[in-house]
């Protein structure tokens, strides 16, 4: 038998306010993947999100965690195994980013509520592979849009999950800086946690995920390798776009928006 | 900031507690009639002792600033709990109008309750559901999930404010109050009534608050950060909400109904240790608690000690201190763009 998948959505229902935001979507992220979710403004991307963290709980559907429903898991659980990284946090106050970062340890730490040697090390691990170790002590609020947006993804990885949830990552990173995290995000998948990746980057999500998914009216419109997704027609269902699909000389799709549909 | 550790944390309370100290053996020994240090000391010590410096000490100082140290720790406590939960260094019991609500209520209960068979022991607990009415009126503004703008909070605070001084007021005059000392006490902020029998009541109420706040330091860290950050990373945010606004409604409540209103040390007190030992609450909490009775005793006996024969309000004192770095700490927030 071979193993569950790590995250499963199956017929997920939202309806937020008066808008049925989700009408039965459903997706599967296998352990060790990357799954790219593209789609327009007001999709429901975060939303779907929100439900695969447990934020919000779908009006209808299941939403299950390696094979186990997501509801049945503990707080404490649930905060171990999915890390979210939200497209804005906004900081009221001036921590540091290692305070920041070392946040992500929450679920981990013992009843007296201090972080330890193991702490410490996975905060000064994730900063150093992000790039940002001598930003360490400075206050998130000297740091550029990007930096911040960096030490958030830091926490994330601090918090070592079995999942990871980024909501458009990338957006105010420079071009290195979008290669860095999404290579950081492949190696911590390499070691067998699996990522879901919302972005408007197309070319930079067909390079760097296994698959894409396609939301759209509420559901999943199509979901695959992203050559198979990433195809005039579908672009024009998804998006409302006319594009040209062109082929990168490693073969990967590279989508030009020509017009609108 | 360097992150938190037990050796940092213990080190700075224990200054702080240090700094109380030297705060409240100053207020024992600064008064009209003079005191020294080891008379102090003798009085306290021995309880044998006997003679009009003892008594001074023990019947009038030491209520007082014992007080002055409970009403301080409770208002910063409440403030460092109202700026994580509304993520904003502007918040403080008093400008958003939680302390105007319970006073309010206390008054209400001074010139009415008689005619309704309450007694005066049921001024705290009207002080406590006015300041939980005047939560529930901010959140009932503000959404509440929603995170309150600067502009909306402050908008709040002041009408409420301007509303329960001129309720006070009206009820002050209606319950033959509008002389004497017991109007300006609630709307001015003073410890010149408070006796050693609210002591008790009032370390009960400040010990209930911390039991509720304390366990939840951390969690205030996230919940600055936003409540799905919190949520996410594992924090109970509902349950964590209402047990902080709970403790903090009782703090506030506990607080005015033996001081009036007392303003802005929710405010000067945290902003300042977040500025020397960073923003980390499971710091910052216990030290606002320290930090702020140190300084409400420091207020309070520059209040008795700064006219020669005659004492201010305390409450003018902290207003003088704060109303500036309000401003100050306003035009911070302008510049770096956290002004909606």
């Amino acid at each position: 038998m071979s193993a569950p998948p790590r995250l499963s959505l199956t017929g997920v229902a939202v309806k937020l306010g008066a808008r049925q935001v989700l009408r039965g979507a459903a997706l599967d992220v296998a352990p060790g993947e990357i799954v790219g979710l593209l789609g327009r403004n007001g999709a429901g991307k975060s939303t779907l999100l929100r439900v695969a963290c447990g934020l919000l709980v779908p009006d209808a559907g299941i939403v299950q965690l390696d094979g186990r429903p997501l509801v049945e898991r503990s707080r404490r659980e649930r905060a171990r195994a999915v890390a979210l990284v939200p497209q804005e946090t906004h900081f009221p106050f001036p921590f540091s980013v290692v305070e920041v970062v070392l946040m992500g340890r929450t679920p981990h730490l013992g009843w007296l509520g201090f972080e330890g040697r193991r702490d410490f090390a996975a905060a000064q691990t994730a900063m150093a592979q992000l790039g940002i170790d001598a930003l360490a002590a400075r206050s998130v609020l000297s740091l550029s849009g990007g930096e911040r947006q960096l030490a958030v993804v830091a926490r994330a990885l601090a918090q070592q999950p079995r999942l990871l949830l980024l909501d458009e990552p990338t957006a105010f990173l420079d071009l290195r800086h979008r290669l860095q995290v999404l290579g950081r995000v492949r190696e911590l998948v390499a070691a067998g946690a699996s990522a879901l990746v919302v972005s408007h980057d197309l070319a930079v999500a067909a390079r760097t995920c296994d698959r894409i998914a396609l939301l759209a009216d509420g559901g999943i419109l199509a979901v695959g390798p992203a050559s198979a997704v990433l195809t005039p027609a579908l672009l024009r269902a998804s998006f409302g776009i006319e594009a040209d699909v062109l082929r990168a000389p490693d073969g990967y799709p590279i989508v030009v928006p020509r017009a609108l549909a | 900031m360097t992150p938190l550790r037990p050796a940092r944390l213990f080190a700075v309370l224990g200054a702080l507690a240090a700094l109380l100290v030297v705060a409240i053996v100053a207020g024992l020994v600064v008064g009209p009639s003079a005191v020294t240090p080891s008379e102090v000391w003798t009085a306290l010590r021995d309880p044998a002792a006997a003679g009009p410096t003892a008594d001074i000490v023990r019947r009038i100082r030491l209520p007082r600033v014992g007080a002055a140290a409970l009403v301080g720790a409770c208002l910063s406590l409440a403030g460092v709990c109202f700026q994580a939960l509304l993520r904003n260094p502007l918040a403080d019991p008093f400008v958003l109008g939680i302390s105007g609500g319970a006073a309010l209520a206390g008054v209400a209960v001074l010139s009415l309750g008689a005619a309704a068979g309450l007694g005066t022991g049921a001024v705290p607990v009207a002080a406590f559901a006015g300041a939980l009415g005047a939560t529930a009126l901010l959140f009932g503004v503000a959404g509440w999930r929603g995170r309150l703008s600067a502009t909306t909070l402050l908008l709040t605070g002041v009408v409420f404010n301007a509303f329960a001084s001129a309720a006070i007021v009206f009820l002050a005059s209606l319950g033959g109050m509008a002389e004497g000392t017991s109007i300006f006490l609630w709307l001015i902020g003073t410890l010149a009534a408070a006796r050693a029998e609210m002591l008790a009541a009032l370390a009960g109420v400040l010990a209930a608050g911390l039991a509720c706040a304390l366990p939840l330091a951390r969690a205030l860290d996230l919940l600055a950060l936003g409540e799905e950050t919190a949520e996410q990373l594992g924090v109970a945010v509902e349950r964590a909400k209402r047990l902080l606004l709970l403790a903090t409604a009782l703090v506030v409540g506990g607080a005015v109904s033996v001081s009036g209103l007392i303003g802005f040390v929710g405010l000067i007190v945290p902003h300042a240790l977040r500025l020397l030992f960073g923003p980390d609450h499971r710091l910052l909490l216990p030290a606002s608690v320290l930090g702020g009775a140190a300084f409400l005793v420091a207020c309070d006996t520059a209040a008795r000690a700064l006219l020669p024969g005659r004492e201010l309000p305390v409450g003018a004192i902290t207003a003088l201190v704060g109303g500036p770095l309000f401003l100050l700490l306003l035009r911070r927030q302008g510049s770096r763009g956290l002004l909606p």
